[in-house]
């Protein structure tokens, strides 16, 4: 059914537990790529515009040039993944066929499907995909995506959304974990995700798949505050490249993401850092400007 | 019970943990040159090398983990194979150096050539841990091309060397913590 012993599921799983503890860095060219390797990231995703620009230029944002993805592969030894428009299978069949080692199927583009997304379990490239509740995960993984990030707020340098969305997936498994089977089937209804998934979480008290933390990291404490909310690793997009010192920030931040349990390191890595990104209020936000409310 | 450090610098570290306390060790995990007093073994996870190597400048490592394997063995996965070879290639990049062989990386490809495969390991293995085939997940995988004198290769596939020894250190270029078979595991406590 879900293909968790599959031995193709399980690769694509496999990388995604090679990546747990680490940061991964958005970068929009090959010096940034550059940068982001130096500082110890363990992976880049490759893009046009950071989600900061995305939102402030507008238009409709899709799946990077294939020249912009190659200059990164070519730049960089660490995996190289790329981001495809929600449903847009047909970039994802390109990103594959060029070798990304990731797609990530994201809420930051334009979607290009308002109902579906993706059928993952029919590519060879694996999928990392945004939640914001348990249920959305399931729906992702049941569908076969192989890595789950929370999507808290793309490019608002406001960490409020990611932890909402942690502690809302964290919070949802542990009551899972105390129902009865025949709760279970209820709460699947209501979570409208397969029961047998949720029957898993319930086993297991944790997502059938690595569960990582994006949208709105933008400082060695914000990355170390999810790793303590049970995220096993971090995504930056904007939080680095629009900062006033991207190399010290970055470094600082994988720092952050490795010694997330000491405190004292995490002094040590949050000293002499430029200028963060400008940050949003979230909250004033439209809901027309919201990237979260995007996937189904 | 023989006490297993896993550096824990970025990687699949806890997956490590939990295939060493499966073959009845203590896991312990290692972040710093202090936590390396005390531990009868080390076991360099799966992960990024280069990611790790960066890591391990940044906190002084590399010394204190040479002079480790000096005294004491070491077990190497993916990542951790490139990091123990004494020559590394494509790109080419530092290493502790503790075992006499060439690593090219991601020999297989990028992320879609990755796979599980089942492999038959060589007589000395299975007399020495018990019988049946290997299941072998590569990610991302490097290829041992080269094998000095003194390294004992203990599984291969397609021909080239997967699981090799040399003296009191073990290197596996594919991931045995991420199956249930603890015999890749039970031979490296065996060092020890």
């Amino acid at each position: 059914m879900f293909h968790f012993d599959s031995e193709q599921f399980r690769v694509k799983v496999g990388l995604a537990e090679m990546l747990k503890g680490g940061v991964i860095m958005d970068v929009t060219n090959a010096d940034q790529a550059k940068i982001a390797e130096d500082s110890g990231a363990s992976a880049v995703m490759a893009l046009e515009r950071v989600p900061a620009d995305i939102r402030k230029e507008g238009g409709v944002a899709r799946m990077a040039s294939i020249a912009k993805i190659e200059q990164i592969m070519r730049s960089v030894s660490i995996p190289v993944m790329a981001k495809a428009r929600i449903g847009h299978f047909m970039e994802a069949r390109i990103l594959e066929a060029l070798g990304v080692d990731y797609i990530d199927e994201s809420e930051v583009l334009t979607p290009a499907d308002e109902e579906h997304h993706i059928a993952k379990h029919d590519f060879k490239v694996p999928f990392v995909c945004g939640a914001r509740n348990l249920g959305e995960a399931l729906r992702r993984v049941a569908e076969g995506a192989a890595m789950i990030r929370t999507k808290g707020e793309a490019g608002s340098g406001n960490i409020v959304e990611a932890v909402r969305h942690i502690r809302t997936i964290v919070n949802e498994m542990r009551k899972l974990t105390v129902l009865g089977r025949e709760e279970l089937v209820h709460e699947a209804k209501q979570l409208l995700a397969p029961l047998e998934l949720v029957e898993w979480v319930a086993g297991h008290g944790k997502l059938p798949v690595p569960n990582f933390s994006a949208g709105g990291i933008a400082t060695p404490a914000d990355a170390a505050l999810v790793m303590q909310l049970g995220a096993e690793a971090v995504f930056v997009g904007s939080g680095i490249f629009k900062s006033t010192d991207p190399s010290a920030r970055a470094v600082a931040i994988v720092q952050a993401a490795k010694n997330f349990n000491n405190p004292e390191k995490l002094l040590e890595a949050s000293r002499s850092l430029g200028d963060a990104m400008p940050g949003l209020d979230v909250a004033k936000m439209h809901e027309s400007e919201l990237l979260q409310t995007r996937g189904w | 019970m023989k006490k297993v450090g896993v550096l824990a610098l970025q990687g699949d570290f806890a997956a490590h943990a939990a295939a060493l306390e499966r073959a009845a060790a203590e896991a312990v995990f290692v972040r710093d040159a202090e936590q390396l007093d005390g531990i009868d073994g080390l076991v360099i996870p799966g992960g990024e090398s280069t990611t790790m190597l960066k890591l391990m400048h940044y906190d002084g490592l590399l010394e204190p983990l040479a002079r480790f394997g000096r005294e004491k063995p070491i077990f190497g996965t993916c990542a951790g194979a490139i990091l123990l070879a004494s020559e590394v290639s494509c790109p080419s990049q530092e290493s502790l150096a503790l075992l006499d062989i060439g690593v090219e990386r991601n020999g297989y490809g990028r992320q879609v050539d990755s796979r599980v495969t089942r492999i038959v390991p060589e007589a000395e293995f299975v007399e020495r841990t018990g019988a049946g085939k290997l299941e072998a997940v590569f990610i991302r995988a490097p290829i041992i091309r080269r094998v000095g004198q003194g390294v004992n290769v203990l599984a291969r596939y397609q021909g080239d060397p997967v699981l090799v020894e040399q003296g009191r250190h073990l290197v596996a270029t594919f991931h045995p913590e991420l199956t249930s078979d603890s015999r890749v595991h039970a031979l490296f406590l065996e060092k020890l």
